[in-house]
């Protein structure tokens, strides 16, 4: 069953509980998208916690997460459904072998071709046709990447919930789904679709919030670290790099420090864990000029701070 | 729920209406569909929570993140009258106020570029003749009268640019894919037998037209016409964005998709702060990279910077934005007014520097130039060697 939400806090503290940290912001559009029965689009950097805020939420709510990858020229049969045209081939030439055929009109024929069996349901038919008790979660992951055409279906689906199969006739949910739209921005996303959605940009987590995530995910990561790691990445991200560590690689880098066995940032663990949090040459050579020997001072004062 | 308004507004309801009104006195867009989500939004939520309501707010309303200073200050605005009168009826207070909206004083200086009004047009006949002469005419040197037939004469280039291959199939005569859906269709007319068998090939799709507007004050004779030149691609073709670079990036996409040129002039000069001021190329070429360009905007993109190549930044910023814009584009071109100047040599640190990493450089000075930059575009990109 769907949850029973009365608060925004009761969905933090939801999310909480299903290992993400997610601040007012972000726990308000949430509620609102489930209690108005919204899509949620959200836009932000990446490696800030979008998509795993799809996974979450179904780990929470017990739904399916569907999950549509979007790509240019993505369109209809790869996103809707199609049919399962060998199936139908193989079908048609055993009815021939048989003499099935033989009594049956083409119309029947065909009927008997576009039966429900011979559908593939791709991802935003499965979610909307979903038979389940709880609503799924469908994740539309990168839709700045696919066309305006797509976009324009996809406004279309989102409105009414249901997807009309001109052989067969028309889909609704019963239980609609809980739509999460990600975009990185590469462009303008339809402002139609836009005012169909909930919209949340997401930003980097503040210092406190980026401790309590890699204390959550990298359980193993002492207190102190944690606290260093997350200064640490933080002095990054003022450093006008092309890519800024997203949380993703916060907690890559926990991840890669607390496997190496380091309980406590040094200027030769950076140098040798760089590549964990930064992927770019470029960036790693601009984070030498910057200092290492800085950057894991400012990690220390940070980790010290409030700890 | 929406059916009571009739009758006596909720409180939701008159929150949501008063504050979409201060967003829209602040020059936010903000349609009604989205005001009534505001208000369903309002109703799951508890009123007097000034975090709650932000928040409902900026889901409901805000749809990029451009907009949330804006919306920011008129929120804080509002909630301080709104605490104060609760019950008062929402209807006046909230128009008043009048918020501070960026320095006016660079619009009025946009206002200048507008273009004269068409009645000062000559008679048809004369136009032509007088149009081979323009064609050579220096932009610089360009009446206000000239300029609307450059204008004219511009919007029917065209901008088409090599195509490349599309992921989306469809069907062709002979191709290297089985569409199937077509071989079962016709087996079903032939008894179940796929005789004729059917083919798919992928399609072609336009490729991105990105332009990069140069609006400093030393680009300032050539910047009105050339934003005009870049209207015209905007409307003219799909997938064409626009940017003005000077003090800093703005992007003008949105507001030169008017079809109507003035009235997307207007707009484009209306969005841009820094008409005519200094110029940091580097630095702006550095947002567009970071923002937009290697994020997905530039790949495979055809880019033109539109320029003089004057920068006060470090040319070494500029140096590495120009390589990074290289490794993701198809084809990299740069137009300089003042290239055709007599003994020009790219003497301006930024040109210099741009230099290395641009695929082709064109005159931009005059209507010949820019039909020459047109034919640039729509031919194939040059080889590139690796690096």
């Amino acid at each position: 069953m769907a949850p029973t939400l009365n608060d925004p806090s009761d969905v933090a503290t939801a999310l909480r509980a299903n290992g993400y940290i997610a601040d007012e912001g972000l726990a308000t559009a949430v509620f609102l998208a489930i209690t108005l029965q919204r899509p949620l689009l959200l836009e932000g950097e990446a490696g800030v916690g979008k998509t795993e805020l799809a996974k979450v939420l179904s780990r929470w709510t017990g739904g399916e997460l569907i999950r549509l990858q979007c790509y240019e020229g993505i369109d209809i049969t790869q996103a809707v459904y199609d049919w399962d045209y060998s199936r139908q081939l193989l079908h048609l030439r055993a009815a021939e072998a048989t003499g099935e055929s033989q009594g049956l009109t083409t119309n029947a024929l065909e009927q008997q071709l576009y039966h429900e069996r011979f559908l593939l349901k791709r991802a935003l038919l499965a979610a909307i046709d979903s038979k389940g008790d709880t609503a799924p979660i469908l994740l539309i992951d990168e839709v700045d990447r696919a066309d305006d055409e797509f976009e324009a279906y996809l406004l279309e689906v989102l409105s009414e919930y249901q997807i009309t199969v001109p052989e067969l006739g028309r889909f609704a949910a019963v239980r609609p789904p809980i739509v999460i739209l990600t975009s990185n921005r590469t462009r303008d996303v339809h402002d139609a679709l836009k005012r169909r959605c909930l919209y949340h940009w997401v930003e980097h987590p503040d210092f406190e919030r980026e401790v309590r995530i890699v204390r959550m995910r990298v359980p193993q990561a002492l207190d102190r670290l944690a606290r260093q790691v997350a200064g640490a990445v933080e002095t990054l991200r003022t450093l006008h790099l092309y890519k800024p560590p997203g949380v993703a690689e916060t907690i890559d880098w926990a991840q890669a420090l607390v496997a190496l066995g380091v309980t406590e940032l040094d200027e030769h663990t950076v140098e040798v864990t760089l590549g964990a949090v930064l992927k770019y040459r470029e960036d790693q050579e601009r984070t030498r000029q910057h200092g290492i020997a800085g950057l894991v001072k400012q990690a220390f004062e940070r980790g010290l701070s409030a700890g | 729920m929406t059916g009571q308004l009739a009758l006596s507004p909720t409180p939701a309801e008159r929150m949501a209406v008063a504050f979409a009104r201060v967003l829209r006195g602040a020059g936010l867009r903000v349609p009604l569909g989205s005001v009534l989500t505001f208000v369903d939004a309002l109703g799951r939520l508890r009123l007097d929570n000034r975090t709650q309501v932000y928040w409902a707010g900026r889901a409901t309303l805000v749809r990029t993140p451009e907009d949330i200073p804006m919306f920011d200050r008129a929120f804080s605005a509002f909630w301080l009258s709104a605490v104060v009168d609760t019950e008062a009826p929402a209807e006046e207070e909230p128009v008043r106020i009048t918020l501070a909206v960026d320095d006016d004083s660079d619009e009025d200086n946009a206002d200048d570029d507008e273009t004269p009004e068409a009645e000062a047009d000559p008679s048809i006949t004369l136009r032509f003749s007088a149009v081979e002469v323009l064609r050579h005419k220096d932009f610089a040197e360009y009446s206000d009268d000239e300029l609307t037939i450059a204008q004219e004469l511009m919007s029917r280039l065209e901008f088409i640019g090599p195509p490349r291959k599309s992921f989306r199939h469809h069907r062709s005569r002979r191709g290297r894919r089985p569409d199937l859906q077509a071989t079962l269709k016709s087996a079903l007319r032939s008894g179940g037998e796929p005789i004729t068998r059917h083919w798919r090939q992928p399609g072609e799709r336009l490729r991105r037209l990105v332009l990069l507007l140069d609006i400093s004050g030393s680009m300032e004779p050539y910047a009105r016409v050339m934003l005009r030149f870049v209207q015209a691609a905007v409307s003219g073709r799909q997938r064409v964005e626009a940017f003005a670079i000077g003090t800093r990036l703005t992007r003008m996409t949105r507001e030169l998709h008017s079809r109507d040129p003035d009235r997307a002039l207007a707009e484009a000069s209306k969005r841009v702060h820094d008409w005519s001021g200094g110029t940091r190329l580097g630095e702006c070429l550095r947002q567009f990279n970071d923002q937009w360009g290697v994020r997905g905007m530039a790949r495979g993109a055809i880019v033109v910077v539109l320029s003089d190549g004057w920068d006060r930044g470090d040319p070494q910023v500029l140096a590495e934005q120009m390589r990074r814009l290289r490794r993701v584009s198809y084809h990299l071109i740069w137009v300089n007014p003042l290239k055709v100047t007599p003994g020009y040599a790219p003497l301006a640190r930024g040109m210099a520097a741009a230099l290395p990493y641009i695929d082709d450089f064109v005159e931009g000075h005059s209507l010949a130039a820019m039909q020459e930059l047109a034919a640039v575009i729509a031919a194939e990109a040059p080889q590139r060697s690796a690096g």
